[in-house]
């Protein structure tokens, strides 16, 4: 029964779950594997600092981190930099706060968040990985997004891995960068089919393209590779670390509370058990009628 | 308490009795506790329980929460981050919070399924049911405003699209919505309100759960046969129940830590899988989201609510007769509340002398119907308005107002009922006393017709 039960109330949750998620047009994102992904996963510290180096040499020109505070970077379930590297990063980027006391800019403290957006149509990085979803359905059942997470990470990847030649609907000049995975941004009508339905996916969007198709972009002292998929990869780890930094926190809490309240219902099941045998028990006696 | 006859306290050392006589409280928990409950209650009973600790996590998660919130339209969604990122311990808060929210309503709806196929509602018990619906109400507004405070676009646009229902309310309607936002439109005047009244609603709730308590034990419990307890003498009874304490208790303590077994591995492991990732974007007056969807425990309703548009008969019919003061959006309204007063009133709507659902073939088939049809318009709630969808929120809706109105009254007459066992006590001995070959696991060996 309580198998039953279980399985019922699963079920509420697939079906009803995500549903919310399923609205809207559906971006094609590649699921790809991350170490934090899974009940086991962790957050790879190296790609954590990779994924910093971007965010700071490629990103930052525009986007803005305006949640995170800088001392974070120091956290052991995140990048884990030494606290001297922490205030060496503000110095070496030259980091400002506006003060409101001093009225006036200054240089950032660790204790200060990261700077805004510098650009006005660039939105803020902090939860983009949570902000985002990359696996819906089917049909509204929440399936795909229970079994391989929202797809946050895999759609901030995907999109800036997805930037390709326009189709040849399009018109020379259409307004924006076409990009295969964005689905949100300007869609010449040439492109429409008759019925109005898309005919390619995607659409053009107005950031350009941030990432070398080339490769080479940055220099990466643990020698880890720098295409632009494997760069993709990396920054988007360090916006799932922005967005949601107590991850392996909060995995360990989920086991350790898991692991108790298994422990729990076991002691509670053999004391109900017990308890119940000599009423049963009793019952067994009395013919039925 | 129950008209149960049964042992009450009795106060032995001095200091009992003194207290006793200037306040019997010892003796109010001592009866509360032990309560002769039916002994062949199944497992569909321990969602009350449930309840209680979700209303308790919530009220003691919610109140930490608090401490660390700011309600300002400025400052809300970074005070959230604030939480999830600098206060010792507030991702887990939070996230216990959020998805407490879904335990509560998926204990909530078992509960009112049990009710409602084990017909806990029919008389004597038509106060308890009634008091349950108004918490459920409760619960649904609550849980509204607590998903506008963190000030994401899913919680102002979701606060636009259910307030603006009051404006569809010929005539007084924008009065209404005005005083509810305290303006023209949310902003921060309304986000200050629904905290207010998030924080005050659950205690009101509490104490509504102590009426709804107070009512069962005064009838006695329903349980899986509808029979009511033998009162006639103190050994009949004895031979029907089991004291509260600790049969029951302990029962209930491990289901509820199954539950929340998986309730953790949900926190620990998916806890943004029930919520919207548009509530991770700040709230943007000039931004509409593409789809404004509802938590997943609104949606039903929600189909309901968009169910009625203007080529519906109905409606054209209903538009007609009132010269047009009821309009499509209001009848949509007003069948959204209609479907919770029609699940209140359905002590009386149901006709049927017998109680539970076990003995009714009839009523059962109809009754998982309605089961899965909750979950029909629970699906089709989320799904864009268009296509096939708006007809499959229609007939999901006719079928929620024809169970109430037409099938449960109809049942009653037509229906032939199978013979119910004299006693609870026969019920339950029917159930362990022919079992004899295996030893282990009684508890889970012991499979109802209901589930």
């Amino acid at each position: 029964m309580i198998r039953k039960l279980a399985i019922t109330s699963a079920l509420a949750l697939t079906v009803t779950g995500g549903v919310a998620l399923a609205a809207g047009s559906e971006p094609h994102v590649t699921n790809y594997s991350f170490s934090f992904e899974g009940p086991f996963g962790a957050f790879d510290q190296n790609q954590l600092q990779r994924g910093l180096q971007v965010y700071t040499e490629v990103c930052a020109a525009c986007h803005g981190l305006r949640y995170v505070p800088i001392r974070t970077l120091g956290d052991e379930g995140g990048p884990g930099l030494p606290e001297d590297q922490v205030r060496a990063y503000i110095e070496q980027n030259f980091i400002e706060v506006y003060d409101t006391d001093l009225q006036d800019w200054r240089a950032a403290t660790p204790n200060d968040n990261f700077p805004m957006s510098q650009l006005e149509t660039a939105p803020d990085l902090s939860l983009m990985t949570k902000a985002r979803a990359g696996f819906f359905g089917p049909y509204g059942l929440a399936i795909n997004p229970l079994i391989n997470g929202v797809g946050g990470p895999e759609y901030v990847a995907s999109l800036l891995a997805g930037y390709e030649d326009p189709p040849a609907c399009a018109p020379d000049g259409f307004d924006g960068y076409y990009n295969a995975v964005f689905e949100a941004g300007g869609y010449p009508d040439s492109c429409l089919d008759d019925h109005g339905h898309r005919t390619v996916a995607g659409s053009w969007i107005g950031m350009a393209p941030p990432l070398w198709p080339e490769g080479g972009q940055l220099v990466y002292q643990d020698g880890a590779p720098d295409d632009v998929e494997s760069v993709a990869l990396d920054v988007s780890a360090f916006l799932t670390w922005t967005a949601e930094p107590k991850l392996m926190a909060r995995k360990q809490m989920g086991f350790t509370a898991i692991i108790m309240l298994s422990i729990l219902a076991v002691l509670l099941y053999l004391t109900n058990k017990r308890l119940w045998m000599p009423i049963k028990a009793r019952s067994k006696g009395v013919p039925s009628k | 308490m129950s008209g149960i006859p049964h042992d009450h306290y009795e106060p032995k050392s001095g200091g009992e009795k003194w207290l006793h006589s200037r306040l019997p409280i010892v003796g109010l928990m001592y009866d509360t506790l032990m309560i002769p409950t039916p002994k062949n209650l199944n497992w569909m009973w321990i969602w009350g329980i449930v309840l209680v600790f979700c209303l308790m996590m919530q009220i003691i998660t919610g109140i930490v929460l608090v401490m660390h919130y700011t309600p300002h339209v400025d400052m809300a969604f970074a005070s959230i981050e604030h939480i999830m990122r600098n206060v010792n311990g507030g991702w887990a808060l939070r996230y216990i919070h959020q998805n407490g929210a879904s335990l509560f309503f998926i204990a909530v709806y078992m509960h009112i399924f049990r009710g409602l196929y084990y017909g806990s509602y029919k008389a004597p018990r038509e106060i308890t049911w009634i008091i349950g619906i108004l918490i459920y109400v409760l619960m649904m507004g609550t849980a509204f405003m607590g998903y506008v405070l963190p000030w994401g676009q899913m919680s102002f646009w979701g606060a636009t699209v259910i307030t603006g229902l009051f404006g569809a309310i010929p005539f007084i309607g924008e009065g209404i919505q005005t005083w509810l936002l305290g303006g023209p439109a949310v902003d921060n005047a309304t986000l200050n309100r629904f905290l207010s009244l998030h924080y005050l609603l659950p205690f009101v709730i509490l104490g509504l759960v102590i009426v709804h308590v107070w009512a069962f034990h005064t009838t006695g419990n329903n349980n899986p046969t509808g029979v009511e307890v033998r009162r006639t003498s103190k050994k009949e009874a004895e031979a029907d129940t089991l004291p509260f304490w600790p049969y029951f208790v302990i029962k209930d303590l491990f289901a509820l830590a199954v539950i929340l077994v998986v309730f953790f591995a949900i926190v620990g492991f998916i806890p943004n899988f029930m919520g919207h990732p548009d509530n991770y974007i700040e709230a943007n007056p000039l931004a509409t989201p593409a789809h404004i969807v509802p938590e997943w425990y609104f949606l039903p309703f929600y189909a309901v609510l968009r169910a009625f548009d203007g080529d519906v008969w109905v409606v054209i019919a209903a538009s007609w007769l009132t010269g047009g003061i009821v309009d499509a959006k209001f009848f949509g309204v007003i069948a959204m509340f209609g479907a919770i007063v029609v699940m209140a009133l359905v002590p009386w709507l149901d006709t049927s002398s017998v109680r539970s659902g076990r003995y009714r073939p009839m009523f059962k088939v109809w009754f998982w119907l309605f089961i899965f049809n909750f979950f029909v318009l629970m699906w089709v709630g989320a799904r864009p308005a268009e296509g096939i969808y708006p007809y499959i929120s229609l007939i999901g809706s006719a079928y929620w107002f024809a169970y109430f109105l037409v099938i449960l009254p109809l049942l009653g007459v037509i229906e032939k009922p199978l013979p119910q066992p004299q006693t609870i006590e026969e019920d339950f001995n029917d159930h362990y006393g022919k079992d004899s070959g295996s030893s282990g696991g009684t508890t889970a060996a012991a499979p109802t017709p209901a589930e």
